[in-house]
C-alpha cells in the first residue's frame, strides 16, 4: 500500500514530477554518455597497448632502467630457451596468445639519394607474431577500424616498414605511393652543398648494398646506421615495403619496423645475437597478474636473471590519461548527483508542504513518524528510479546512435584523427551503477523533507490549510 | 456490517470499556499553547469530567471556546500541559509517540469536518487503510471493507476516488473508514458542517445506527443544532472551561 500511495502521489503534480524526472534523466544521460566515452578511451588505450607492446615484457634484470645504454650486456642470450620455458608452462600456456622476441635500437636512417637523414627508433620483430598481436581485440573495440595485414614476411628479413612521418621526411612518399604527403620544397643551394653531407656513411651504405647483392634502383630504401653493442658503427640497407601511420607524431616521424634478424644483425653485428625483450600477449587482460606472478616463480625456480614489466610500466602515459579521464568522470558524476539531490529535495519539499493536512490525517489514523518518513523516501526513490530508468534508456539509445554518426576526433598527441566512439557493449556495470547512484541520491535527498514531515505535530498538520 | 464490526476486533490487543466505565476521564486537564514569542494562550483550563461509554456525547460551545482542543486531547493527537487523561481505560500521559500512535490506531477513530480522505486512494482503499495499519490479513481486510462499504451504501462507488464523490458520499466514506476497525471511541469534529441539511441528517442517522448496533462511543464537537438534538450527553465549554454538562437521557 505504501508503494501504491507513493506511486500515485508522484503523479498528483504531473508537471513538477516530469521536471524532476527530466532532471534525473538528463543527469543519467550525461553520466552514461561521458562514462561510455571514457570507457571507450580506456578500452581503446588498453587494446592499443596490448597490441603494440603486449601485456607483459620480459627483460634481463636492470634493462628497463639502465639497459638501453648497453643492450649487449642487458640482452637475453638464450631467449629461445626462455620462450620455450614460458610457452610450455602448463599454467601460462592456455592464457598465452603470442610470445615473441624483440630488439629495440636507435640510430640514423638515411636516404642518401636525396641527401636526407634522420634519427630513428627501430623495433625488430617476427612479422607473423606482430601481425597476430595487432589482430588482438578482446573487447571488440576496433571493430570499426580496418586492419591491414603487414607487408613484411617472416622469410624476408630485408624488408621493413616506416612511419608515414619518417617516409615523408626521408622523401619516400612518391616511391611508397603515399598520397597525403605535402610536396617536397626545393632547398636553397649553398656554395659548399655540392658534396654529400655524409659521404662516409653513404659510401658505407653503398658498399653494404653491393655486398648484399641489392642493385635494383628505384626501390624505396633506407640505409640504417646504428652502433653495435661493441660501439662500432654498423650499416644495413632496408627495403621499405610500406608506411604505417603511428598514433603519436613523434613516433610517426621516427619509427622503423624491421625483421627481428635484421635488427639483431644491426645491433649485435658479428657478436652473439640476443633479444632485447620477450613480449607476451595474453588472450585476456584479466590474466595479467596471475601470469606475471607465475613468471616470477618460473624465473626464480630456473635461476633466470630476468624481470617482468607490464604495459602500464612501459607506457605510463596511458595510465595517466586514463586516470585523468576517470577524474573528469568522477567530477561530472558528482555535479550531476548534486543537481539531482537539490531537484528532489525541492520537489519533495513542495510535496510535503502541500500535503501537510494529509500527513496529519494519516498520523491521526495511526501511522507512526517512521511510516511518514518511509512514504516520502519511497516517493523520492521512485522519482529517482523512473528518472534514472528513463535516463539509462535514452542514454544508451543516444550512445548507439552517436556511434553511427561517424564523427572523428584528434586525441592529444595523435597525428591522425580517429573515430569518436562511446563504449556500448559490456557497460552493464556502468548503467547499473548510474541507476543505483541516482536512485540513492534521490532517496537521500528525499530524507530531508521526509524527516521534516515526520516531525510535524499531528494537530498542527491537521490545522494546515 | 455486523459481521464486519464483530470481526474487526479479533486477533489484536484492544482496550474496551465496559458499560459502567467511562470511556474518557479528564482530571484537571489543562492545555496552554506557547506561541513561540513568549506569549502563552490558555485553551483549556483545568477541566474535570467523565464521558460515559457507548453514548452519543457532544462537546458544544461557541467558536474559540476550546472544543476542538478538547477533542484533540481526547483523541490523543495533542498532549495536555496539566492534569491527567485516561482514554479507553489507559492513562495516555507519558506514553511515547509510537505507543500513543499505536494506541490511536487500535482504539480511536476520527471523522473530520473536511472528510480528509486520501485523494490518491479509491473509496475502497480509503476504508481499507486503517486495517492495513493494524496488519490484518488480506482476506479479513477485504471482508470487513466490503461489509462496511455495503453498510454505508457506497459499494457501487468503491472504485471512485474522493474527487469523483459528492460531499455526502465523501463523509460516508469517512464514516466507513472510522468504523471499519471497530474502534472503542469515535471522535468527530463538526462532521456535518460541510454538508447540506438533508445529507447531514443522513450521516447522523448512519452514525446513530452504528452506535446503537455496536455500542461504539461517539464524541462530537459541534454547534450544529441538528446533531446536538441527537446528544445523549452534552458538555458545554466556554472560554476553555466546562460550564455545564447534561445527561440528555436523564433529562
Amino acid at each position: 500500500m505504501l508503494f501504491k500511495i507513493a506511486f500515485r502521489n508522484i503523479f498528483r503534480n504531473k508537471r513538477r514530477s516530469l521536471m524532476t524526472l527530466l532532471a534525473v534523466g538528463v543527469g543519467a544521460v550525461a553520466i552514461i554518455l561521458f562514462g561510455e566515452f571514457v570507457g571507450f578511451i580506456t578500452a581503446a588505450m588498453e587494446t592499443g597497448a596490448a597490441r603494440t607492446v603486449g601485456h607483459l615484457t620480459v627483460y634481463r634484470s636492470g634493462y628497463f632502467d639502465y639497459g638501453a645504454g648497453n643492450p649487449a650486456a642487458f640482452g637475453i642470450a638464450d631467449y629461445q630457451g626462455v620462450i620455450r620455458l614460458i610457452s610450455e608452462d602448463p599454467e601460462i600456456k592456455p592464457k598465452l596468445n603470442v610470445i615473441t622476441p624483440t630488439v629495440s635500437l636507435a640510430g640514423i636512417a638515411g636516404n642518401f639519394e636525396i641527401g636526407a637523414s634522420k634519427t630513428f627508433f627501430g623495433t625488430g620483430f617476427v612479422p607473423s607474431d606482430r601481425d597476430r598481436m595487432l589482430r588482438w581485440d578482446e573487447r571488440d573495440i576496433f571493430r570499426y577500424f580496418k586492419h591491414n595485414p603487414s607487408t613484411m614476411r617472416d622469410d624476408d628479413e630485408t624488408t621493413g616498414v616506416v612511419g608515414v612521418g619518417l617516409a615523408r621526411i626521408l622523401g619516400l612518399c612518391e616511391k611508397l605511393g603515399l598520397t597525403d604527403c605535402p610536396p617536397r620544397p626545393q632547398l636553397p643551394t649553398a656554395a659548399n652543398d655540392s658534396e654529400p653531407e655524409a659521404p662516409d656513411i653513404a659510401a658505407l651504405a653503398q658498399a653494404e648494398r653491393e655486398a648484399a647483392g641489392a642493385h635494383a634502383s628505384g626501390e624505396p630504401r633506407l640505409d640504417l646506421l646504428a652502433a653495435t653493442a661493441s660501439g662500432a658503427p654498423n650499416v644495413m640497407s632496408l627495403l621499405i615495403s610500406g608506411a604505417e601511420r603511428q598514433g603519436a607524431r613523434e613516433l610517426d616521424d621516427n619509427f622503423v619496423a624491421m625483421h627481428f634478424s635484421l635488427a639483431q644483425k644491426l645491433l649485435y653485428g658479428r657478436g652473439e645475437h640476443k633479444a632485447v625483450a620477450i613480449v607476451i600477449q595474453l588472450h585476456h587482460t584479466k590474466d595479467l597478474s596471475a601470469v606475471r606472478a607465475r613468471l616470477h616463480t618460473l624465473f626464480a625456480e630456473h635461476k633466470l636473471d630476468l624481470e617482468v614489466r607490464d604495459w602500464i610500466e612501459r607506457q605510463p602515459f596511458f595510465k595517466q590519461a586514463i586516470d585523468m579521464f576517470g577524474s573528469i568522470f568522477f567530477f561530472i558524476s558528482v555535479i550531476m548527483g548534486v543537481i539531482v539531490l537539490f531537484t528532489v529535495v525541492n520537489t519533495m519539499g513542495m510535496s510535503v508542504m502541500e500535503r501537510t493536512n494529509e500527513i496529519g490525517t494519516v498520523r491521526a489514523l495511526g501511522v507512526r513518524r517512521g511510516g511518514i518518513r518511509r512514504l516520502f523516501v519511497i516517493e523520492g526513490s521512485l522519482l529517482g528510479a523512473f528518472g534514472a530508468t528513463f535516463g539509462v534508456v535514452v542514454g544508451q539509445t543516444l550512445a548507439v546512435l552517436f556511434n553511427r554518426t561517424g564523427m572523428t576526433w584528434m586525441p592529444p598527441g595523435n597525428s591522425v584523427r580517429v573515430p569518436l566512439q562511446v563504449l556500448t557493449t559490456g557497460v552493464a556495470p556502468l548503467l547499473i551503477c548510474v541507476w543505483l547512484g541516482l536512485v540513492l541520491a534521490a532517496s537521500v535527498a528525499a530524507l530531508v523533507p521526509a524527516n521534516r514531515a515526520a516531525r510535524f505535530k499531528v494537530v498542527d498538520a491537521l490545522r494546515h490549510v | 456490517m455486523g459481521s464486519a464490526l464483530s470481526a474487526a476486533g479479533q486477533g489484536r490487543a484492544r482496550v474496551t470499556s465496559g458499560p459502567s466505565l467511562p470511556v474518557v476521564r479528564l482530571r484537571q486537564v489543562g492545555k496552554v499553547y506557547d506561541d513561540h514569542e513568549g506569549l502563552q494562550v490558555t485553551a483549556i483550563k483545568s477541566i474535570t469530567f467523565d464521558i460515559p461509554a457507548h453514548r452519543f456525547a457532544m462537546i458544544v460551545g461557541p467558536s474559540g471556546s476550546g472544543k476542538t482542543t478538547l477533542l484533540n486531547l481526547i483523541g490523543c493527537i495533542d498532549i495536555p500541559t496539566s492534569g491527567a487523561l485516561e482514554v479507553c481505560g489507559t492513562r495516555v500521559g507519558g506514553l511515547s509517540d509510537n505507543a500513543i500512535t499505536d494506541f490511536r490506531s487500535r482504539n480511536i477513530a476520527f471523522i473530520f469536518q473536511n472528510f480528509n480522505l486520501s485523494p490518491v486512494l479509491t473509496a475502497y482503499e480509503n476504508v481499507e487503510y486503517p486495517l492495513l495499519l493494524l496488519r490484518l490479513p488480506a482476506a479479513q481486510r477485504r471482508e470487513q471493507t466490503a461489509a462496511m462499504l455495503e453498510s454505508v451504501g457506497l459499494w457501487p462507488h468503491r472504485h471512485h476516488r474522493p474527487n469523483q464523490l459528492s460531499g455526502g458520499q465523501k463523509q460516508r466514506v469517512a464514516v466507513a473508514r472510522a468504523l471499519v476497525k471497530q474502534p472503542t471511541l469515535v471522535l468527530a469534529d463538526e462532521p456535518t458542517a460541510n454538508l447540506d441539511t438533508h445529507t447531514g441528517a443522513e450521516i447522523i442517522a448512519l452514525m446513530r445506527k452504528v452506535q446503537e448496533e455496536h455500542a461504539v462511543s461517539f464524541v462530537f464537537s459541534t454547534h450544529d443544532p441538528q446533531l446536538i438534538s441527537h446528544a445523549e450527553h452534552t458538555f458545554v465549554i466556554r472560554d476553555g472551561e466546562l460550564v455545564e454538562q447534561r445527561d440528555e437521557e436523564k433529562a
